[in-house]
C-alpha cells in the first residue's frame, strides 16, 4: 500500500477515535450542566467525573495526534487549512483551552461553581461546531486561491445549508454518543437512578441524530454532487451504519445489553465515518489537494509509518491498562477505589 | 495608529503563546522527576514525609499540566495557522519529531491519569512509584523531540532545496542536526533546575511565613540539593552551547556578545551599553574569556559580526538576555552551594532568614532565566525562520485577522494565568501539610508532637 493510503487510514482511525472519546467528554459536559439546572446533578455528576478525571488528557491527545499527523503526512494541508482556518481554528483552541484547564481547576482544585459548569456545558457543544468547519470546507466552495494567498469565504460558509447541517449533525451526534456511553457506564456502576435518567437522554437524542444524518446527505447532494455520487457507490456502508443504529436503539429501548448497544453505536459511526472518508478521496481539500499530490516525500513517509508502528506498540498496551483500571474495573466505577 | 503587518502580528502572537507555554512546559518536564525522586525516597527510607511531599506536589502539578496541555495544543495548531508556508516546506523534513512528540505526550498522559488515581490501590507502594517512571520519561522525551525541531530550524540539514521543493530528505539526519545535542542537554537540565528552584522557593517561603515543620525542612533539603546538581549540569550545558554557537551559528554568539570584529583573544563583555556609534560603554571586560568560552583556548579566533551580511544580523539587544540568563544560572549555583555548606556544619543555621529569602527569589528568577534564554535563542536567529533557507517574512500567513487573534489569546492567557494562581493558592491554603499528615499518618504526627 502506498504511504498516502497508510497515512490517511491512520489519520482517519485517530480522528474516529477522537470523535468517540471527545463526544463522550463533550456530551458529558452538557449533561452535567443540564442536570444541574434541572436539579438532578446529584444523580449523575459524580459518575461523570469518575470516568472523565483520569482520561480527559488522553482525549485531548487524540486531537493533537490527528492534526500533527495530518501535517506530517500531508504538508500541503498545513498551507491551505492554515491560511484559511485562522479564525475558526483559533476559536476552537480557545474553547478547548478553557474547557481543559477549567476542568482541571475544578476537579483537582476547588469546589464546583455554576460558571464553570455553564462553560463546561457550552464549550462541549461549541467545540464540535468549530471543529466541524474544517470538514465542511474540505468539500470545496468555501475558499478561494488568489495571488495574495488563500482566503476563506466567510459569507458563503455562514449561509450554506450544508455547513449548518454538518454543525447540527456534529452537535446531536455528540449528545447521542455520550448518552449511550454513560448509559453503559451507569449500568456498570450499578447506579439505577443514573441509568434511568441517562437512558432517557440516549433515546431522546437518537432521533435528531438520524434526522441530521439524512439532511446532511441531502445538503451534500446540493453542495458537492460528485462527492455525493461517490457516497452513493458506498451505499452499503451507510446502510450498515443505519442497521447498527437500529440495533443500538433496540437494545437501549429494551433496557439490556448496554455494552453491546454501545458497541453498535461505535460501529454505526465507524461505518458512516469511513464511508464518508472513503468517498471523499481522492481529494483532501476539494479541489486543491489530492491525496497523492499532497503527500509527504517517500523517505519521510516511511519514517512516519515506522514511528507510528513503534508508537502503537507502546500505546496500545498502555491504553489497555488505562481502560482496565478505570473503565472496566467495576469497583472503581462504583466508587470503591 | 499601527499599520497592520501580518508578519509582525504573527511573530507577536507566536511569542505570546510560547512565552506563556514555556512556563508550564518547563514545570511539566521537571516536576515529574522531582515527584518521582520524592516518592522513591519515601519508600526507600520508609518516611511518610516524602510520600506526602510527592502527593502534594502531584496535586499542584496536575493544575499546571492542564494549562501546559492546552497551551501546547495552541502552539501546535498555531504553527500551521500562523506559519502555513513554513509548515508546508518544513513539514516534509520535521514531521517525524513532531509526530514522535505527540506519542511521548500520549504516553505521559495515559500514565499521569493512572498515577493520579492509584495512590492507595496497590499493596506494594513500589508499584505505584513505577507508574511515575513513564510520566518522567514521557515528559523528558517530548521535550527532547520538540527541541530537535527547534534545533533543526537553527541548523537545518538532511535535505536539499530545489526552488520550493525539498529533495533527498533524510529524516534522521534532520533530527540529529548539529544543534540537537547541546540544545536538548540545555533544555532538560534547565527544566529540572527551574522546577527544583520553584519548589524550593515555595517551601522556603512557607518556612519564612509559618515556621515549617520537619516536613518542610526535608522538602527544602531535597529541592535545594537538586538545584545544586542541576545547576552544575546547566553550567556544563551552557558552556557546550557556547562552543556550538561559535562553530555553527557565529552570528548569534557575536550579536549576543557584542563582538564586532573577528579577532584572536576575544574579550567577554559583561553588561554595558551601546552608544549611538556602536561603541560599547560601561561594560565589564574579561580579557580573552570569550575565546575561551567559544573555543576552549584563550587566544582562539572568534568570528565577529562584521563578517555577517547586514540583512542577516540578529538584533543587538539580545546581549542583555544572554547576560541575565547566565547571571541567574550562577546565582542558582551559588545560593544552593551556600545552603549545602551551611547545612554541612551543625553550628551554622541553614534556615536563617536571609538565606531563605535568597532561595525564595531564586524560584521566579530561574523561570525568568528560561524566558531570557529562549528569547536569546529565538531572536538570535532572526531574520531566519529556517536558518540559511527561509526568512521569517516568507513563512507567515497573509491573513488580515491576526491582530484580533492576538487580543483573543492575550485574554485567554490572562484568564488561565489568574486561574492557575487562584486555584493553587486555594488548594494548599485550605489544606496545610501538617493537617494532611495528621489525617493520613496519625502515628507520625503524634511522635513529632511528643518530641517538640
Amino acid at each position: 500500500m502506498a504511504y498516502e493510503m497508510i497515512g490517511i487510514t491512520v489519520l482517519w482511525i485517530f480522528l474516529y477515535g477522537y470523535l468517540i472519546v471527545a463526544s463522550i467528554d463533550f456530551g458529558a459536559g452538557f449533561f452535567a450542566y443540564y442536570a444541574k439546572i434541572t436539579k438532578r446533578d446529584h444523580v449523575i455528576n459524580k459518575l461523570i467525573s469518575r470516568y472523565l478525571s483520569p482520561v480527559w488528557e488522553v482525549t485531548n491527545v487524540f486531537f493533537v495526534f490527528f492534526f500533527v499527523g495530518l501535517i506530517g503526512f500531508f504538508p500541503d494541508a498545513a498551507y491551505y487549512y492554515g491560511q484559511t482556518l485562522l479564525i475558526p481554528g483559533s476559536i476552537a483552541i480557545v474553547l478547548i483551552a478553557i474547557r481543559g484547564s477549567f476542568y482541571a481547576f475544578e476537579n483537582y482544585g476547588s469546589k464546583e461553581s455554576n460558571v464553570y459548569l455553564f462553560l463546561y456545558g457550552a464549550t462541549g457543544l461549541l467545540i464540535p461546531a468549530a471543529l466541524s468547519t474544517a470538514l465542511t470546507i474540505s468539500e470545496g466552495g468555501f475558499i478561494k486561491e488568489t495571488e495574495t494567498g488563500v482566503h476563506l469565504e466567510t459569507t458563503a460558509l455562514l449561509t450554506s445549508p450544508y455547513s449548518w447541517s454538518v454543525v447540527f449533525l456534529a452537535i446531536v451526534s455528540v449528545l447521542y454518543i455520550s448518552a449511550c456511553f454513560l448509559t453503559f457506564y451507569a449500568y456498570r456502576a450499578d447506579d439505577q437512578d443514573a441509568l434511568e435518567l441517562i437512558r432517557k437522554y440516549a433515546l431522546f437524542w437518537s432521533s435528531p441524530t438520524i434526522i441530521a444524518s439524512l439532511t446532511t446527505f441531502i445538503a451534500m447532494s446540493q453542495h458537492n454532487e460528485a462527492h455525493f455520487n461517490r457516497m452513493m457507490e458506498y451505499w452499503w456502508v451507510f446502510g450498515g451504519s443505519v442497521a447498527f443504529f437500529l440495533v443500538a436503539l433496540f437494545f437501549i429501548y429494551q433496557g439490556k445489553y448496554y455494552g453491546w448497544a454501545f458497541i453498535a453505536v461505535m460501529l454505526q459511526f465507524l461505518f458512516a465515518f469511513f464511508g464518508y472518508g472513503a468517498s471523499h478521496l481522492p481529494y483532501l481539500l476539494y479541489p486543491y489537494i489530492t491525496i497523492s499530490e499532497g503527500v509527504v516525500n517517500d523517505s519521510m513517509g516511511l519514517a512516519l509509518v515506522i514511528a507510528f508502528i513503534a508508537g502503537l506498540c507502546l500505546l496500545l498496551p498502555s491504553l489497555f491498562m488505562l481502560m482496565r483500571m478505570f473503565l472496566f474495573d467495576a469497583d472503581y466505577i462504583k466508587g470503591k477505589k | 495608529m499601527f499599520e497592520y503587518d501580518s508578519v509582525i502580528m504573527s511573530r507577536l502572537l507566536t511569542s505570546l503563546t510560547l512565552t506563556f507555554h514555556i512556563i508550564f512546559a518547563t514545570i511539566g518536564v521537571g516536576v515529574p522527576l522531582m515527584i518521582s525522586i520524592a516518592e522513591f525516597m519515601g519508600i526507600k527510607k520508609k518516611d511518610p514525609h516524602y510520600i506526602l511531599l510527592a502527593r502534594r506536589w502531584t496535586r499542584g502539578f496536575v493544575i499546571t499540566v492542564a494549562v501546559g496541555v492546552v497551551t501546547g495544543t495552541a502552539i501546535g495548531l498555531q504553527l500551521s495557522l500562523l506559519w502555513p508556508s513554513f509548515m508546508q516546506v518544513a513539514g516534509n523534513v520535521i514531521s517525524l519529531p513532531l509526530f514522535l512528540e505527540t506519542f511521548a505526550f500520549f504516553f505521559e498522559a495515559i500514565f499521569l491519569g493512572a498515577y493520579l488515581y492509584t495512590w492507595d490501590r496497590f499493596r506494594k507502594p513500589l508499584y505505584h512509584w513505577l507508574l511515575s517512571i513513564p510520566v518522567v520519561i514521557g515528559a523528558s522525551m517530548s521535550a527532547f523531540f520538540i527541541t530537535t525541531v527547534n534545533a533543526f530550524m537553527n541548523t537545518p540539514q538532511g535535505f536539499e532545496l530545489e526552488g520550493r521543493t525539498l529533495t533527498s530528505i533524510d529524516p534522521i539526519d534532520a533530527m540529529f542536526n548539529p544543534a540537537t545535542p547541546t540544545k536538548v542537554f540545555h533544555v532538560l537540565s534547565t527544566a529540572y533546575l527551574t522546577s527544583a528552584a520553584v519548589l524550593a522557593a515555595i517551601t522556603a517561603f512557607y518556612i519564612l511565613k509559618k515556621k515549617g515543620s520537619d516536613y518542610h525542612k526535608k522538602a527544602l533539603k531535597l529541592t535545594v540539593g537538586s538545584i545544586f546538581i542541576f545547576a552544575l549540569l546547566t553550567a556544563v550545558a551552557g558552556d557546550l552551547s557556547a562552543k556550538f554557537l561559535a562553530e555553527h551559528q557565529p552570528e548569534k554568539l557575536a550579536a549576543g556578545e557584542w563582538h564586532f570584529e573577528t579577532e584572536k583573544g576575544a574579550d567577554l563583555i559583561v553588561f554595558g551599553t551601546l552608544s549611538e556609534d556602536m561603541e560599547v560603554e560601561n561594560e565589564i571586560r574579561l580579557p580573552n574569556v570569550l575565546s575561551f568560552l567559544a573555543k576552549g583556548e584563550f587566544d582562539a579566533k572568534v568570528t565577529g559580526l562584521e563578517e555577517i551580511p547586514d540583512d542577516e544580523q540578529p538584533p543587538l539587544w539580545i546581549h542583555y538576555m544572554f547576560d541575565l540568563m547566565v547571571m541567574i544560572g550562577f546565582y542558582s549555583l551559588g545560593v544552593s552551594l551556600l545552603f549545602l555548606i551551611l547545612a554541612r556544619f551543625k553550628k551554622w543555621n541553614e534556615y536563617n532568614r536571609w538565606l531563605l529569602w535568597l532561595i525564595v527569589i531564586n524560584g521566579p528568577l530561574a523561570m525568568l532565566a528560561i524566558e531570557f534564554g529562549w528569547i536569546f535563542a529565538e531572536v538570535g536567529r532572526q531574520p531566519w525562520i529556517l536558518r540559511g533557507y527561509m526568512k521569517v517574512a516568507e513563512g507567515a500567513t497573509t491573513s488580515p485577522h491576526v491582530d484580533w487573534m492576538f487580543v483573543l489569546f492575550l485574554a485567554l492567557y490572562f484568564v488561565l494565568g489568574v486561574g492557575v494562581v487562584v486555584v493553587l493558592r486555594k488548594l494548599f491554603k485550605n489544606n496545610p501539610a501538617e493537617l494532611e499528615l495528621e489525617q493520613r499518618y496519625p502515628e507520625i504526627s503524634r511522635q513529632e508532637g511528643d518530641e517538640h
